[in-house]
């Protein structure tokens, strides 16, 4: 090394910085594959695969539970009253404000679907209780109402819907 | 470690090997040799009842692993083989699940020691704080552990606490994600909980002989809180001293422990984890283990979610920044009235969080939390920096060996007689 310390960078200066910031890219790209190893591998993720529902057998007032992609659904056939709780609801007044309108299908009112684990932690909400008649997180205690809205308790968000559309008048298909 | 040995090889193969790796003199001089004060109280052997417990811990799960099967949909049948088929898998099992109890009892008596006594004060500030990175390794493992049997409530308990990370803004969802390896808990999240079980143990192992390291270099405290003056005087050698000491008190904690294991193996259980998970239905009322509770009282307490996820780990942050919190300079609570009684309050406060942490989320108990909670921070945060200043500490023993002639009514030293009438019973 020189005997006096210079401002001008050495060669050996460049040198440390290129071997440092190659070395670098070498621990990023050898720990990448072992960080991504704990996502959802390829038979996870293919079996999302869009499902169909036949919603004929759904009695009006009944909550059915099926899984998508290893997640927990409700379908609920809503009755009329339970349509009007839900439309009748000052939405500005909610904590994650969602007209009814736009959780469910134009001209199909009577059908709700949404993920059926708390947005909280995640536990499966009681049907048919709380409140609001909507649900009830047996929990800590969330209260949705019959949109699947949050109303009490500790979960932020409204119960989100998954992708789905109907392929006719009796039958949904998820994904 | 601290340069105590006075191990001398004695036969040719002994200094021949010595020379070439001293670990008998590393071993006599930690665990021979070693120091120790002679006041130490009973309040001591437990990080000998600890090393005791990880060590059966281990044993115990290389065992059952060799028996368990890490598939949801044959976790919760292999459980049930090792209680029926597997010759004496039903005590394995026993010995494991409620020495993961056991294990936390003595790691709460050990820390509330540490509390009590000033542990965590210069100069052994990285020993405590190597103790708060083994308590969250092992509050760690023994989540991951609970999941193992894939009952109602591993399932559920996996569920909230992997959630958990879902409070994070952006961030949170991706994270649950690939914390689960699939969108729900399932089989990926299972297979991954079971090898991480099987590696923490050994991490812990590896903190735990950094922690001992530390303590030989700081050496011990005691009850009085005094420094080593004269090693001849206030201290005795670790054996046969301590180790005798030592050995007698894992044997009593064995016997409570053996009690558990043989007449009240699911005490500490729930009921519901014999039921297989089932990823449609919640159990009505879903608590975790109970040396999880005033966490988890302190995590319901607080009505936004992320915050009370920041609450809830916060709680245990906090511990780590305790040696600069309290800012009094005697060690001792023997010597400090005013911390004297407000450690008891704080004690009084875990145990009020743990029971509140068990009852359901409703009216009273939401209240009670939060007043609970509030005054856990307040605690640390508040009380210890300005008791320090405020507290008018006690008259203090000259030496250690002064403390323990004056308990015992050895020879007699002057001291403030308010001092002398304090009992040697206390926790």
């Amino acid at each position: 090394m020189a005997e006096t310390a210079t401002a001008e960078p050495t060669r050996r200066d460049f040198l440390f910085i290129a071997t440092g910031a190659v070395g670098a890219v070498g621990v990023a790209a050898v720990a990448w594959p072992f960080i991504a190893q704990m996502n959802p591998d390829a038979a996870t993720v293919a079996a999302g695969a869009p499902v169909e529902v036949d919603l004929t057998p759904i009695a009006e007032g009944q909550i059915v539970k099926l899984f998508w992609r290893g997640k927990l659904i409700f379908v609920r056939h809503r009755t009329a009253e339970e349509i009007k709780e839900a439309e009748d609801v000052n939405v500005a007044s909610l904590p994650d404000p969602e007209a009814d309108s736009a959780r469910v299908k134009e001209g199909h009112a009577q059908w709700l679907v949404v993920y059926g684990n708390c947005t909280h932690l995640g536990c499966v909400p009681l049907g048919n209780a709380g409140a609001y008649d909507g649900w009830l997180c047996p929990c800590h205690g969330s209260v949705f109402d019959t949109s699947g809205r949050i109303r009490q308790g500790p979960a932020p968000t409204n119960l989100p819907i998954p992708p789905y559309a109907f392929v006719d008048d009796t039958k949904i298909q998820i994904g | 470690m601290s340069g105590h040995s006075t191990y001398v090889p004695k036969s040719a193969v002994a200094k021949w090997f010595e020379s070439r790796l001293p670990l008998v003199g590393l071993v006599h001089s930690s665990f021979v040799a070693y120091p120790t004060p002679r006041n130490l109280n009973y309040f001591w052997t437990f990080g000998a009842i600890l090393s005791f417990m990880l060590v059966a811990q281990i044993v115990t799960g290389i065992v059952l692993v060799m028996h368990y099967t890490p598939h949801a949909t044959l976790a919760f049948s292999s459980i049930e083989h090792i209680m029926r088929d597997v010759n004496y898998g039903w005590l394995l099992r026993y010995l494991h699940a409620n020495g993961a109890s056991m294990f936390f009892i003595a790691v709460y008596i050990h820390i509330f020691r540490g509390l009590y006594y000033g542990s965590y004060k210069a100069p052994r500030e990285i020993l405590w704080i190597l103790g708060v990175i083994i308590f969250l390794l092992m509050m760690a493992t023994a989540f991951m552990g609970y999941v193992l049997p894939w009952g109602q409530m591993s399932f559920w308990g996996a569920t909230v606490i992997t959630n958990l990370f879902s409070a994070l803004p952006i961030v949170g969802e991706p994270i649950v994600t690939w914390l689960w390896g699939g969108y729900s808990v399932d089989n990926p999240t299972l297979n991954r909980f079971f090898s991480l079980h099987y590696l923490l143990p050994f991490m812990i192992v590896g903190v735990v002989a950094l922690h001992i390291w530390a303590l030989h270099v700081v050496g011990q405290n005691n009850p009085a809180g005094l420094d080593v003056k004269n090693l001849k005087k206030d201290t005795v050698p670790f054996t046969p001293y301590a180790t005798i000491k030592d050995f007698f008190a894992v044997i009593c904690f064995f016997v409570f422990f053996a009690w558990f294991v043989f007449y009240i193996p699911n005490y500490l259980g729930h009921a519901d984890n014999y039921i297989e998970a089932n990823p449609a239905v919640t159990p009505a009322h879903i608590v975790p283990e109970w040396y999880f509770l005033p966490f988890y009282a302190i995590l319901r307490a607080i009505p936004d979610k992320l915050a009370g996820v920041i609450a809830m780990f916060a709680a245990i942050a906090v511990l780590a920044f305790l040696p600069w919190l309290d800012t009094s300079r005697v060690r001792s609570a023997t010597y400090r009235p005013l911390y004297k009684q407000l450690f008891w309050v704080f004690v009084l406060c875990c145990i009020g969080l743990g029971y509140l942490g068990a009852k359901p989320p409703e009216g009273g108990y939401v209240i009670a939390s939060r007043v609970l909670t509030a005054y856990y921070f307040l605690h640390f945060i508040v009380i210890l920096p300005i008791l320090g200043l405020i507290e008018k500490p006690r008259a203090m023993p000259g030496s250690i060996a002064e403390d323990v002639l004056r308990k015992h009514g050895g020879a007699p030293v002057g001291l403030a007689s308010g001092a002398s009438a304090e009992p040697n019973s206390k926790g």
